[in-house]
């Protein structure tokens, strides 16, 4: 059993708003919602499989009310609540379903206001008494790998400065980019010290905002108008400190999700034109390319270097929508962005000046919690057809 | 700066009560596994390793070396450092290094447990050794 080309993406839509003081959530969840039932030709009323994660308000059953989704008709729901992560791991739940015939047309939104408004704090774990106090963020959760990573393997900042680059030279295509200069290296390590070893600009954004996807039986998509994007493979997995054993913080969790998802689409890393990977931190991107198989662990650093990210100057071009890092963040979560501009290249709807040319294979890849406590990864392996 | 830092008391609860104890005894406590012999952090009833339900309460000599560290510059409450300690007896875990310049700490530096008070039990924090 596989969900190999099983499910397409039909639908897409990045609400263009980083800053919607103005707005409600739950109102965010319905724009984007409209936004991609729209971009697949569709109506509301074709939704039959709803999909959301922590960011939706009161979870499942309140948004497919305040949606209007047909209750009639909706006849699957996933509420799996796994972070940043979490609409990768949908887009691979909803092709599951689709396959197994649970639904035909499934609808995955994303949306928040972490810009206007703090976020409520997630429930506490098993471990809270063990860590709450110590204050891990996710400035410090993450300049803790990167600080093992220097110990282990000679990164440097000049190399993790390299990724923000080039975030920014596609940044300033997209109109919508919160962040649209370009910087360099220099400058990346000039920005001040947030956590060590992780510089003002090796942090993402904080955006409001949001986005949605339309996942559908090939029999719809090929009855609709959009170029033909589908999933060939999937794959999610979790890792935290198990117990203080073995601990190491220079991988994550995409060192399982990747090849799983690598070996149900029957490709390797050397197929992928495009890569949309989460760039929470630089060192978040320059870890899941090693966890992914496109350099060998350790040789992130050299590989991000000297331009390799950047759309028409590197071997691997990525988040040519600018990233977290200069575009967007919607609710601390990159997930679904990192699917939309993987789909927008797919489709040849990139910005001109980064479209990937003959773009035929992408990834979309992403974690979510704490790479350096605990975190989920998911990653996606998307085919123009 | 972080002497003056007022920290949470731990909720506590069945499972883990026994630790809490220990602590304000000032005894730094770990759990072992007696049917696989492995050590574990933070405390559980059931072996995360072999499932096994015969774990027991071993005290930790509180000495360990940084494993990695990142000092977070500014907060409402000032700088901290946050890492992850590597014990004796095997376990990571997550802690703050206190009472010390949080800009000299170095990856492998020999640290001790140290515990500092809450409203409830203290909590363990570590400084160099």
């Amino acid at each position: 059993m596989t969900i190999k080309g099983k499910a397409y993406i039909a639908g897409i839509y990045e609400h263009p708003t980083r800053h919607a003081p103005d707005k409600s959530t739950a109102q965010l969840h319905a724009e984007v919602a409209k936004g991609a039932i729209e971009d697949a030709g569709l109506s509301k009323d074709d939704v039959d499989g709803y999909f959301c994660a922590g960011d939706a308000p009161g979870g499942a059953w309140p948004m497919v009310d305040y949606l209007g989704l047909n209750t009639k008709k909706l006849r699957h729901v996933d509420s799996t609540e796994t972070g940043g992560c979490s609409y990768i791991i949908h887009l691979g739940h909803a092709a599951e379903a689709i396959a197994a015939g649970k639904c035909s047309v499934a609808l995955i939104t994303l949306a928040g206001k972490p810009r206007t408004g703090a976020m409520p704090p997630r429930a506490a774990g098993a471990e809270a008494d063990f860590e709450t106090a110590y204050g891990a963020t996710t400035h410090n959760a993450y300049g803790m790998c990167a600080m093992r990573h220097m110990h282990d393997y000679g990164t440097t900042s000049e190399q993790l400065a390299w990724i923000k680059v080039a975030a920014s030279h596609h940044a300033q295509y997209n109109p919508h980019a919160m962040l649209k200069d370009v910087v360099t290296v220099e400058d990346v390590l000039n920005s001040p010290m947030i956590s060590d070893p992780l510089h003002r600009m090796d942090c993402c954004v904080v955006s409001d905002g949001g986005g949605a996807l339309i996942v559908t039986t090939p029999e719809i998509a090929k009855s609709l108008k959009k170029p033909l994007v589908r999933l060939i493979g999937h794959g999610e997995a979790m890792k935290g400190p198990r117990g203080g054993k073995d601990l190491d913080l220079t991988y994550s969790a995409g060192i399982w999700s990747g090849p799983r998802a690598f070996e149900e689409a029957g490709i390797t890393p050397k197929d992928i034109k495009y890569a949309s990977i989460y760039d929470s931190f630089t060192i978040t991107v320059l870890m899941q390319l090693e966890d992914l198989g496109f350099c060998k662990k350790g040789e992130g650093g050299k590989f991000v270097a000297d331009g390799n990210l950047i759309s028409g100057v590197g071997k691997l071009p990525f988040n040519t929508d600018g990233g977290g890092l200069c575009s967007n963040h919607p609710v601390n979560r990159g997930g679904m962005t990192k699917i939309l501009e993987a789909v927008r290249q797919l489709r040849g709807e990139a910005h001109p000046k980064v479209q990937v040319k003959n773009c035929d294979l992408a990834i979309a890849h992403g974690t979510g919690g704490l790479l350096g406590v605990r975190h989920a990864a998911s990653t996606a392996i998307l085919e123009r057809v | 700066m972080s002497e003056a830092k007022k920290y949470p008391a731990p909720v506590t609860n069945p499972e883990t009560a026994a630790f809490w104890d220990a602590a304000k005894e000032g005894k730094f406590m770990i759990k072992r596994c007696t049917a696989c012999g492995e050590a574990h952090y933070f405390p559980r009833a059931i072996c995360p390793f072999c499932y096994s339900d015969k774990t027991v309460w071993e005290e930790s000599s509180g000495e360990g070396t940084i494993y990695t560290y990142s000092l977070m510059r500014k907060s409402p409450t000032g700088p901290y450092a946050i890492g992850y300690v590597t014990l004796k007896e095997g376990p990571s875990l997550q802690t703050n290094f206190v009472d010390c310049d949080l800009t000299t700490l170095k990856i492998g530096q020999k640290v001790k447990v140290v515990f500092k008070p809450t409203d409830g039990a203290p909590l363990p924090f570590f400084t160099p050794a």
